[in-house]
């Protein structure tokens, strides 16, 4: 529903309209940071046809690896904005979760054999398990949250705490690897399908993406949780269950989560405890951010969310590119959201939109 | 400065952008003294004590106080305390987290160090001495609510308060814990504290004070003692409504005759909420236009939200055309054809951010069904459709619907229910707040609704507003039905007397 109403608000008056509408600022953030690679370094751009490790043809480059490894983000910055919408707040048990689901995942094919010759199960089914599994969790926070109204953050703060424990109890401390022996398909989900030279993670997050965006457009999923996050009284008397709608998206996070999981842990074909998806949620809490929903909830839109997750990653390959170390990361990225934050603060906002007033008055600009 | 008098204000103006708030307004409050401050909402009480309190400033008028000689000026709450001048507001602003000690001597100890044990000691020796009967070490959370708001007045007793404004105290108490709170007051009383006491409760009035101010649109009624100023007078007062003045307003709607052989469609019976109404009967016909009656927080609002199932319904029965039907939640009166407009537009009404065609589906949408989204074709015809109906005035349907005027917004809401198309449609206070030419559409709208066969209940302030729509008013008193009226008794003198109840009969 809402990338419908951006194109309406496109027609009308250019510079005005253009700032107020959602998608300005990570398409603006996207096409500040292309900019600078052009003139830095325009190799950035370049993408080659090579041999991978398992001897398909495949594309390489810079883009590639933001497509490839932007996946999880997209996927989790999805659950990500429908949670802030209707709950006004956000979820920082998103990277713990992912272990908790990959554990599983791999629990659930080794068994308790960590260097298994064969699957005990096949990867779907598998992946089925994780889902449930990563959505009780999901349950477990959207009850919090809704149903005994703990703040999100704090409420999912348990579960950042203690999900790499459960994740790491879930294996018995183990950590069990899927060699290409055992299953040379476990690999594709996070690598590459023969034949294909697309990482197959770009595939699933497209996937997630369409089936999102159906989702909105078929059902009343953004109509509901939008008015629950701005109105909640409201939202009842006119007879929604604001209590299951915010259950409901911690839910749908769950599924994102168990998803990303199936990536991480493809990659790898194992599982780190202690450093999958470390620091995720931040980067996702920043994906909606950047795509210029409010983090107090209410109106969202899913596509700017998913550019914002994509943007994300592009700063962060950007940065690996110009052999920044992965410690001072942390730093740069902190830079950004300073200058994210600042300009759409309500008061910066309100300033652009005045002197944009200004100038359309000056220029007798009409306005509708 | 009058003898004993120790707070006088005289010709206090405020105005807010577009708002005359208060004009030219007098009050004298005397050493010893409980005085009610009297108004409906927006006669101007809570501007004029926040003027007193330094939370707002005057725009012109003079402020004298006790020993001072010249004019006070009090620029900030602060301020106020140092010139003796407290208020304990209906919300507890105190710490639940502290103990009832620290929270007497919040913020007045001396330097950093803190004697405990003699800081408990004076809190045990004070609470004493006004018979409030809680330990100093207790923390504030755990106690009654009654109790906090007694510890509230007894830190500001202990600041040597000389004026105390108690804002609403007693809407949150039950009938006991008033009977303590009035106990307090009458102690105060004795030592010579001057007590301003704001309520919507009649009875309370009548029972613990000597004088009475009452405001009207910002401008000073006048001052009364309490014997002097009889129930029926005082709500004639505050209603602005002179008794020998108030002709009869015969209603307009549907002639009583046919009224009489129409079939009553819903039925209450023994119901309450968890509101805190006292459980009521009630019936409507169908084409019927009934109301509820009675001052502010007489329980109006409760009674129709517990039909719809607003808040939680905690007993009694609701029929439908004689069925028993179960409504717990506002979607289960929708889907048995009950709309409510309610009566706080902001808080419950709109949903600020999304578009006026999102606002006006909105309802009809929730009962159609999550998988079953309109398409944007519908939702546009739907919204073009009532934006025309009801004129109302926006950009366009996808403006945010928080950006239009109030009564445009309102006519949404309406237009929200409207398109459910239900069987009866409660509004409640629909004209609050809005210009007089809205105010005039909604009462022919709500007229023409029941012509075309629908139930409609209107519940207003506006008494005149309430005698043009309704054929019967159920009257409200402290949270209970106390009346009916219908027929020839729908004038102003009989509203009137109802609401304030038969003194004679009370005794």
């Amino acid at each position: 529903m809402s990338p419908e109403m951006n194109k309406v608000s496109k027609k009308s008056d250019f510079p005005g309209s253009l700032l107020r509408n959602q998608l300005f600022i990570p398409f603006a953030a996207l096409f500040i940071l292309l900019v600078f690679n052009l003139i830095a370094d325009p190799s950035f751009f370049k993408i080659t046809m090579s041999q991978s490790n398992a001897g398909n043809a495949v594309l390489l480059g810079p883009i590639i690896t933001i497509l490839d490894n932007g996946s999880e983000l997209a996927i989790l910055a999805i659950g990500m904005t429908l949670v802030t919408a209707a709950t006004g707040g956000q979820d920082i048990s998103v990277g713990a979760a992912i272990a908790i689901a990959g554990s599983t995942l791999l629990r659930v094919l080794c068994g308790t054999n960590t260097r298994p010759d064969t699957l005990r199960t096949t990867v779907f089914a598998a992946f089925l398990i994780s889902v449930l599994v990563a959505m009780a969790f999901g349950a477990f926070n959207g009850m919090l949250v809704a149903i005994f109204k703990i703040q999100p953050m704090v409420a999912t703060l348990i579960l950042y705490t203690a999900g790499r424990s459960i994740a790491a109890w879930i294996n018995n401390n183990e950590l069990p690897i899927i060699s290409t022996q055992a299953s040379p398909t476990f690999a594709y989900y996070g690598g590459y399908i023969p034949g294909i030279p697309i990482p197959t993670p770009f595939f699933i997050a497209a996937a997630c993406v369409v089936v999102i965006l159906l989702v909105l457009k078929f059902t009343n999923l953004g109509l509901y949780t939008q008015a629950v996050g701005i109105n909640e009284s409201s939202s009842r008397l006119n007879g929604l269950n604001p209590v299951f709608i915010k259950w409901l998206t911690f839910v749908i996070l769950g599924v994102c989560v168990a998803v990303a999981a199936l990536i991480k842990v493809s990659r790898l074909s194992s599982i780190n405890y202690s450093v999958i998806a470390k620091d995720i949620e931040m980067d996702a809490i920043l994906a909606v951010a950047l795509g210029g929903n409010a983090l107090s909830g209410g109106k969202f839109n899913m596509v700017a969310s998913i550019i914002g997750a994509y943007v994300i990653q592009m700063l962060t390959t950007t940065l690996y590119k110009f052999q920044v170390p992965s410690d001072a990361l942390p730093a740069y990225k902190a830079v950004v959201v300073i200058l994210l934050v600042v300009f759409s603060a309500p008061a910066v906002r309100e300033k652009l939109e005045r002197m944009d007033i200004g100038r359309s008055k000056k220029t007798g600009g009409v306005r509708a | 400065m009058k003898e004993n008098a120790i707070l006088q204000l005289t010709g206090i103006y405020k105005s807010f952008p577009g708002v005359k708030a208060l004009q030219n307004v007098d009050f004298n409050l005397c050493k010893g003294e409980i005085h009610a401050l009297m108004g409906e909402n927006g006669a101007g009480k809570s501007t004029l004590i926040k003027v007193l309190t330094g939370v707002y400033t005057k725009d012109e008028g003079e402020i004298y106080l006790d020993s001072h000689v010249e004019p006070v000026a009090i620029r900030s709450p602060q301020d106020a305390q140092h010139f003796g001048i407290s208020t304990v507001y209906q919300e507890i602003t105190l710490c639940p987290n502290l103990s009832v000690a620290e929270n007497i001597y919040i913020g007045r100890t001396d330097g950093i160090y803190q004697n405990w044990k003699k800081m408990n000691e004076g809190a045990r020796k004070m609470l004493q001495s006004l018979e409030i009967p809680v330990e100093p070490t207790t923390q504030l959370g755990s106690c009654s609510i009654a109790v906090q708001q007694m510890v509230a007045i007894a830190r500001a007793v202990d600041m040597d308060c000389k004026v105390l404004i108690l804002d609403e105290p007693t809407s949150s108490l039950d009938d006991q814990e008033v009977q303590k709170l009035f106990r307090l007051m009458r102690e105060l009383k004795q030592r010579g504290v001057g007590i301003i006491f704001v309520t919507h409760f009649l009875d309370q009035v009548y029972e613990v004070c000597d004088k009475i101010t009452v405001l009207r649109d910002g401008q000073l009624v006048g001052e009364y003692e309490i014997k002097d100023l009889p129930r029926v007078q005082l709500v004639s007062k505050m209603l602005g409504k002179e008794l020998d003045d108030m002709s009869d307003i015969k209603s307009e709607s549907s002639a009583p005759a046919e009224l009489e052989k129409a079939d009553v469609i819903f039925e209450a019976k023994d119901l309450c909420s968890n509101a805190g109404i006292k459980p009521f009967d009630f019936y409507i016909k169908k084409g019927e236009v009934n109301g509820f009656t009675g001052l502010l927080g007489s329980g109006r609002s409760e009674c129709v939200r517990a039909i719809f199932g607003a808040d939680r319904v905690t007993g009694g029965t609701v029929k439908k055309n004689g069925k028993t039907i179960k409504i717990q939640k506002p979607i289960d009166a929708m889907k048995n054809g009950i709309a409510y407009l309610p009566e706080d537009r902001k808080i419950d009404g709109i949903v600020g951010d999304l578009s006026v065609r999102e606002n006006i589906i909105l309802a009809l949408q929730v009962m159609k069904g999550f998988f079953k989204p309109f398409t944007k074709a519908q939702a546009n015809a739907f919204a073009d459709e009532y934006i025309k109906l009801l004129s109302i005035k926006t950009a366009s349907a996808d403006t945010p619907i928080k950006s239009l005027s109030g009564g445009n917004q309102q006519k949404c809401i309406i237009a929200r229910w409207l398109l459910t198309h239900p069987e009866y449609l409660i509004l409640d206070e629909p004209t609050r707040g809005i210009d007089v030419g809205t105010k005039v559409d909604i009462q022919k709208l709500v007229l023409k609704l029941a012509s075309e066969g629908m139930s409609v209940t209107f519940i207003s302030s506006e008494t005149d507003e309430m005698l043009r729509t309704c054929s019967r008013l159920i009257v409200m008193r402290d949270r209970k039905v106390v009346g009916e009226l219908s027929g020839d008794d729908l004038t102003q003198t009989k509203i009137m007397s109802t609401i304030a109840g038969n003194e004679e009969e009370k005794k």
